[in-house]
C-alpha cells in the first residue's frame, strides 16, 4: 500500500475502514503503518483505497 | 413557494424537483433515472441547461476530474436556485477553490477532523445527546423532534469545535437555516450578511484574545500570519458552522421517520447495535440530502461516456440518483440497515469531500443508539404524509417532526 501525502485532502476515509493499515499524522494528513497488509487486513486495505476521495491511497501488486 | 418547473419543451427535463415522500426520490426522476447513459441534459430554475450526472462511475470520475472547477463566479456555472444564484459573488471558503489555491485552504482545517479526534469525541457526544433528550423527555410526549433534538444537538457540537457561543443559537440557527432555505435572493443575502457580522465580530474579539476552538486557532495560526485573510476565514467559520449543523439536524428527523416507516428495521437495529454504523452509511446513501451541492464548470471539452462536455459548460454531480445506481447497488430502492453502503456520494467524491464525514458519522451513531435506548416506542404523531418537506432546490429535510413515545 502506498499513499501520497501531498495529493491528501484528509477525508479520513483510509484510517476509518482499515485502522491498522493506516493512519492520519497530526496534520490529518495520511499515514501508512502497515504497508505490506497480511491476508486479514488486505480486504479493509483494498476498500480503503477503493474509497479514498483524492487518489491519495493507492495498492501497488 | 419552490422554483422547479414542468418538464420545458426542449426535452430536458427540470432538475431539481420536490421530493413527494421524505426517502422516495422525485417522480419525476424515474424518467432521468430510465434514460440511456450516465449523463443527462436538464434544464434549471433559470431556463439555462446544464449536464445532470445520474451514473455512479461516471460521477466518480468527473468529481476527481480536475478539469471540473468548482470556481462558482465563472460565467456559466449552474446555478440550481436563485439562492444559490445570490452567492455568486460572495467570497467563497476552500469548497469554492480549485486546486492548487484550494488544498492549502482545507488543511487548515482537516487536524481538527481526523478520525482519531473524531473519535475522542464520543464521549462529549453523547453527554449532549443525552441532555437533550433529558429536557424533550421531561417536557412530552409529544415533541418537535427537529426543534427539541435533531438541530440542537449538532448544533452545540459545532459550536464546541469551532469555539462559537452557543448561546448566541437563536442568532445564527436562524440565520444558517435562512441561508439554505430562502427562496429568494434578498432572503438569501440578507442571511449571509447576518453570519457574516455575526462570525466577523467573533474574529475579531479572537484576534485580541485566544479562546478554545478551530477558530481560535486559525486567527492565531492562519490569520495573524497572513496566510488568510479576514473575509476568507469568515466565510470559512459560515461554511463550518452552517455545513456542522444543518446537514446532521436533517439527516437525524429524516433516519428517524425512514427507520419508522420501514417495517422491522427499527427494532432489528434496536436488538443489534452492531449493525448502527453500517445503517448510518445506508442512511446517507438512502437520504442524499445534499443533492444539489456538486454543481461544476468544466474548463476543457471532457468526452466520457460517449458524450461530450464542452469547456464553459455547467455539470451538475448529484448524488442522489448515482447512490441508486443498480450496477452498483443491487436492488436500490430498497432500504436495507444490512446493506454495505459506505461507497454512497452523499459526502461527495474528490478533493471537495465532506471534511466533517466522520464528525457526522460518528453523531448519527450516537443519536440513534440514545434514541433506541431512551426511546424504544417512539413513533411518528403525525402520519408521514402530512408533513412539510423542504423544497428540491435546498438541502433536504423537515423543518418539524412531531413524535411521540
Amino acid at each position: 500500500m502506498t499513499a501520497d501525502r501531498e495529493v491528501c485532502v484528509g477525508a479520513g476515509l483510509c484510517a476509518l475502514t482499515a485502522p491498522e493499515v493506516f493512519d492520519q499524522d497530526d496534520d490529518g494528513l495520511v499515514t501508512v503503518l502497515d504497508p505490506e497488509p497480511g491476508a486479514g487486513q488486505r480486504a479493509a486495505a483494498r476498500e480503503a483505497a477503493m474509497l479514498c476521495p483524492s487518489g491519495a491511497v493507492r495498492v501497488v501488486e | 413557494m419552490t422554483e422547479t418547473v414542468a418538464t420545458p419543451p426542449s426535452g430536458a427535463p427540470a432538475f431539481p424537483s420536490d421530493r413527494t415522500c421524505p426517502y422516495h426520490l422525485p417522480d419525476r426522476y424515474d424518467d432521468l433515472r430510465a434514460r440511456q447513459g450516465s449523463l443527462q441534459r436538464v434544464t434549471l430554475y433559470d431556463g439555462k441547461q446544464a449536464w445532470l450526472v445520474t451514473g455512479y462511475d461516471t460521477a466518480r470520475k468527473l468529481l476527481a476530474d480536475p478539469r471540473l472547477s468548482s470556481d462558482r463566479t465563472a460565467p456559466g456555472f449552474p446555478a440550481t436556485s436563485s439562492r444559490v444564484e445570490s452567492f455568486r459573488d460572495r467570497r467563497p471558503a476552500f469548497i469554492g477553490l480549485d486546486p492548487p489555491a484550494h488544498g492549502p485552504k482545507r488543511r487548515m482545517t482537516i487536524s481538527e477532523f481526523t478520525v482519531r479526534r473524531i473519535k475522542g469525541m464520543r464521549a462529549d457526544i453523547e453527554q449532549i445527546v443525552h441532555g437533550f433528550l433529558d429536557e424533550m423527555i421531561a417536557g412530552g410526549p409529544p415533541a418537535d423532534l427537529v426543534s427539541q433534538f435533531a438541530l440542537p444537538v449538532p448544533s452545540l457540537v459545532i459550536c464546541r469545535m469551532l469555539g462559537v457561543p452557543y448561546a448566541d443559537h437563536d442568532l445564527f440557527q436562524d440565520a444558517s437555516r435562512r441561508l439554505v432555505q430562502s427562496t429568494d435572493a434578498a432572503g438569501a443575502n440578507a442571511a449571509r450578511d447576518d453570519l457574516e457580522s455575526y462570525l466577523g465580530g467573533l474574529v475579531d474579539s479572537l484576534r485580541g484574545e485566544s479562546r478554545p476552538g478551530l477558530l481560535s486557532t486559525l486567527v492565531d495560526e492562519q490569520l495573524k500570519t497572513g496566510a488568510i485573510d479576514r473575509e476568507e476565514l469568515v466565510a470559512t467559520a459560515i461554511l463550518l458552522l452552517v455545513a456542522g449543523h444543518e446537514t446532521t439536524a436533517s439527516m437525524t428527523s429524516l433516519s428517524v421517520i425512514t427507520l419508522l416507516e420501514h417495517e422491522g428495521q427499527w427494532d432489528a437495529l434496536r436488538a443489534d447495535r452492531s449493525l448502527v454504523p453500517g445503517a448510518v452509511e445506508e442512511l446517507l446513501r438512502y437520504l442524499a440530502i445534499a443533492d444539489i451541492v456538486g454543481g461544476r464548470i468544466a474548463t476543457a471539452d471532457i468526452e466520457i461516456d460517449g458524450e461530450v462536455i464542452r469547456a464553459g459548460e455547467g455539470v451538475i454531480v448529484g448524488n442522489s440518483i448515482p447512490n441508486r445506481d443498480s450496477s452498483v447497488f443491487a436492488d436500490p430502492d430498497t432500504f436495507d440497515v444490512r446493506r454495505e453502503a459506505r461507497h454512497h456520494l452523499s459526502f461527495g467524491y474528490g478533493v471537495h469531500q465532506c471534511l466533517g464525514q466522520n464528525l457526522a458519522r460518528l453523531e448519527l451513531e450516537v443519536i440513534l443508539t440514545a434514541l433506541f435506548d431512551r426511546l424504544p416506542g417512539l413513533r411518528l404523531a403525525v402520519p408521514v404524509d402530512r408533513l412539510t418537506l423542504r423544497p428540491g432546490t435546498t438541502i433536504q429535510g423537515v423543518n418539524e417532526l412531531p413524535v411521540t413515545w
